[in-house]
């Protein structure tokens, strides 16, 4: 008993991860495997990568990204056009296939196996993460966030009027009707999976987030997590310390960015369309909440906190607490009010437990006693980031 | 770390005392906008010195020490470090180089613990990137136990209590924070340690502590030392020699007792009218402006 005592000591989130997956791999065997609570779940579960990614790049060096959904909608894109009858004049209509079997293969269209699609997901978005960062690097705090504010709002502008953007006759996106339908994913091995067994896809999200996971743990105790950190507190002292600002400050960009391309390619294929209304900046503002909730920087509480909003969102606002307005007598939607709901849960959040619920210890020193005396310009950055 | 100092500048390698020397500057010059704050300074020092610059608050002391670091590019002017050019380098470059910096307000990384700033401080010393640290090579694992083992014997070696180390650097007494940032700056393995203002707010027994410090340390990590130092009596007690700015303008050099003797140092310091008595012992200029 001792011994599992002393290991738990010394690697705690190795014990939490397994409970977490050990968790998470029971899960489905109580839904049935097209239930809604289901759908929530797969939803939840990319959304927590996309937050993990997130709070990479506002948590861990503290470059506050307001444009996050960017890379979503690059990620559903990716596999938008390298997976579906989009681009249906491809290889003179007889379509592209690529490592690709079964009936998929008389289909027009690009259509690439889904994990070359995750693989060219990752290089697109973060070749766009490094890309955006660039114009940021001479930037702090607020002036980041407007950047990448603007950027998120570029892509989002250029998905939604993409359809009369073209190349050579073909549009560039489907606009606001959306890419439909994509491919659904084929896993060597396994049967291509099916829109009414959700089990398979909850898996696949689930392994998501786990590898998402290990990465994110890896790099938090590194050379370059520390380096991160190091940036976030103080730049001058880092960089007088021989940490390459630059460099440094493009790969949180870059590998944050690339957590949200897979998510994203992901959803495109679980929710069958690449649609341009996915891709609005108070997506962007969702998953930062989902961080902010569950605890800036810390991994965990991002976890905790991805899915209490998913929840929230997906599952107690539409389905659970739908009929609310009507029993107190009013007649209105909830949904309608989503945004509202999460402001107010963030307005409470920040007077009751600033921190997050489950707070790294750095923000929490932070915020209740001061940053002390020896931050220096670090000081605004963190000011920034609240 | 490469010793190799490629040739391609540093006329006359030799000062004075007859060891090469390891810093030079050739008229140096910064200018914000309309104000000069280091006016056309040119300056050496030999390996293995302890040199200080002293002068007034604003002579531009930091200025000069900034521009070293590559904090600031000099306006016009040029820099040898080891027989390089590193004018205007990146500052992470020239910390490779062999450089490493204190600050004179306290800059460590508040809310990382002891050990982690001074396992930052050895980053240019590791070489483990994105996919090396994602899929954590032995190699990894290995260099990680290196600088940490690097890291509490530089925290072992600048004083601080082992109960200490894993504290995070905003807890920290003053005295020890500024342990730290020396060991911080020791860890990345430097030829030249620029210290600024290292005894700010010590008393004169930490003080004198310290200036033993320094000479235990140049002996036995083989250093240069430059420091901006107010407390003439570490001035006087470490400095083999000795730079006095004032208002951007390098107005004297030399050994202590040659700089203490100066009519013009005198008068910077205690203005033209002042009486004749030699700027040591008290500090006039200790508070920070």
């Amino acid at each position: 008993m001792s011994v599992v005592a002393e290991r738990f000591n010394r690697h705690p989130n190795l014990f939490i991860a397994l409970g977490f997956i050990a968790l998470g791999l029971m899960f489905p065997f109580f839904f049935d495997s097209g239930a809604g609570q289901m759908q929530t779940a797969v939803q939840a579960l990319a959304y927590v990568a996309m937050a993990l990614g997130l709070n990479l790049i506002v948590g861990f060096a503290g470059l506050l990204d307001l444009g996050y959904v960017a890379f979503y909608a690059l990620g559903a894109y990716t596999m938008g056009w390298l997976g579906s009858g989009f681009f249906s004049e491809a290889g003179g209509g007889d379509g592209l296939h690529i490592l690709v079997s079964g009936q998929i293969t008389a289909l027009p269209g690009v259509h690439v196996n889904f994990l070359l699609v995750i693989v060219a997901a990752v290089i697109v978005t973060t070749i766009a993460g490094m890309l955006i960062g660039l114009p940021t690097l001479r930037l702090r705090g607020d002036y980041i966030a407007i950047v990448t504010l603007a950027f998120g709002e570029i892509v989002g502008r250029i998905a939604i009027n993409g359809d009369e953007i073209t190349v050579n006759g073909t549009p560039l996106t489907a606009g606001r009707q959306g890419i439909t339908p994509v491919d659904k994913i084929k896993l060597p091995g396994l049967d291509q999976f099916q829109a009414l067994d959700l089990r398979p896809w909850y898996f696949v999200a689930l392994a998501i987030v786990v590898v998402v996971l290990i990465v994110n743990f890896r790099l938090r105790d590194s050379r370059l997590g520390r380096a991160w950190v190091a940036m976030r507190e103080d730049e001058v002292a880092a960089a007088s310390m021989g940490v390459p600002l630059v460099k440094t400050k493009l790969l949180a960009y870059g590998t944050g960015a690339a957590f949200g391309g897979v998510s994203g390619a992901f959803l495109a294929s679980f929710l069958n369309t690449v649609n341009a209304d996915q891709f609005q900046f108070s997506f962007s503002i969702f998953i930062l909440a989902m961080i902010i909730l569950g605890g800036l920087a810390s991994i965990w509480g991002t976890v905790v906190g991805a899915i209490a909003l998913s929840i929230i969102n997906f599952y107690l606002i539409p389905e659970v607490f739908k009929n609310a307005p009507q029993k107190i007598g009013l007649n209105f939607d909830l949904t309608e009010l989503s945004f509202g709901i999460f402001g107010f849960l963030l307005v409470i959040m920040m007077v009751l437990r600033p921190e997050g619920l489950i707070p790294e210890r750095r923000r929490k020193i932070e915020l209740h006693e001061g940053v002390g005396p020896t931050s220096g310009v670090g000081k605004t950055v963190v000011e920034a980031k609240g | 770390m490469t010793d190799v100092a490629t040739p391609e500048s540093s006329p006359g390698a030799t000062a004075g005392e007859g060891e090469p020397l390891l810093l030079q500057g050739d008229s140096i010059t910064k200018s914000f906008g309309g104000l000069v704050a280091v006016d056309d300074v040119s300056f050496s020092i030999p390996r293995r010195s302890i040199v200080s610059i002293i002068g007034p608050n604003g002579a531009g002391k930091t200025t000069f020490f900034n521009m070293l670091t590559g904090l600031y590019r000099p306006t016009q002017g040029r820099i040898t470090f080891d027989g390089r050019n590193i004018t205007g380098r990146r500052p992470d470059k020239i910390t490779a180089g062999g450089m490493a910096r204190t600050f004179q307000n306290i800059r460590l990384f508040a809310t990382m613990s002891a050990l982690e700033n001074v396992m930052v401080g050895q980053h240019t010393r590791m070489k483990a990137g994105l996919f090396g640290s994602i899929f954590r090579a032995p190699w990894v694992k290995h260099e990680e136990e290196r600088v940490r083992d690097v890291g509490r014997e530089m925290l072992a070696y600048v004083g601080l209590a082992d109960d200490q180390f894993e504290q995070m650097a905003v807890n920290l007494s003053y005295g020890d924070q500024r342990r730290v940032e020396i060991a911080r700056a020791l860890a990345s393995g430097p030829k030249l340690l620029l210290l600024d203002e290292p005894t700010a707010g010590m008393n004169p027994q930490e003080s004198a502590r310290l200036t033993e410090f320094m000479h235990k340390m140049r002996d036995e990590k083989d250093l240069t030392i430059l420091l901006i130092e107010h407390d003439m009596q570490v001035v006087m007690g470490v400095s083999e020699r000795i730079t006095v700015l004032d208002h951007g303008q390098k107005i004297a050099e030399g050994k202590p007792d040659e700089v203490r003797a100066n009519p013009r140092v005198i008068e910077a310091y205690l203005g033209k009218q002042g009486d004749k008595e030699a700027p040591d012992g008290d500090d006039p200029e200790r508070e920070e402006s």
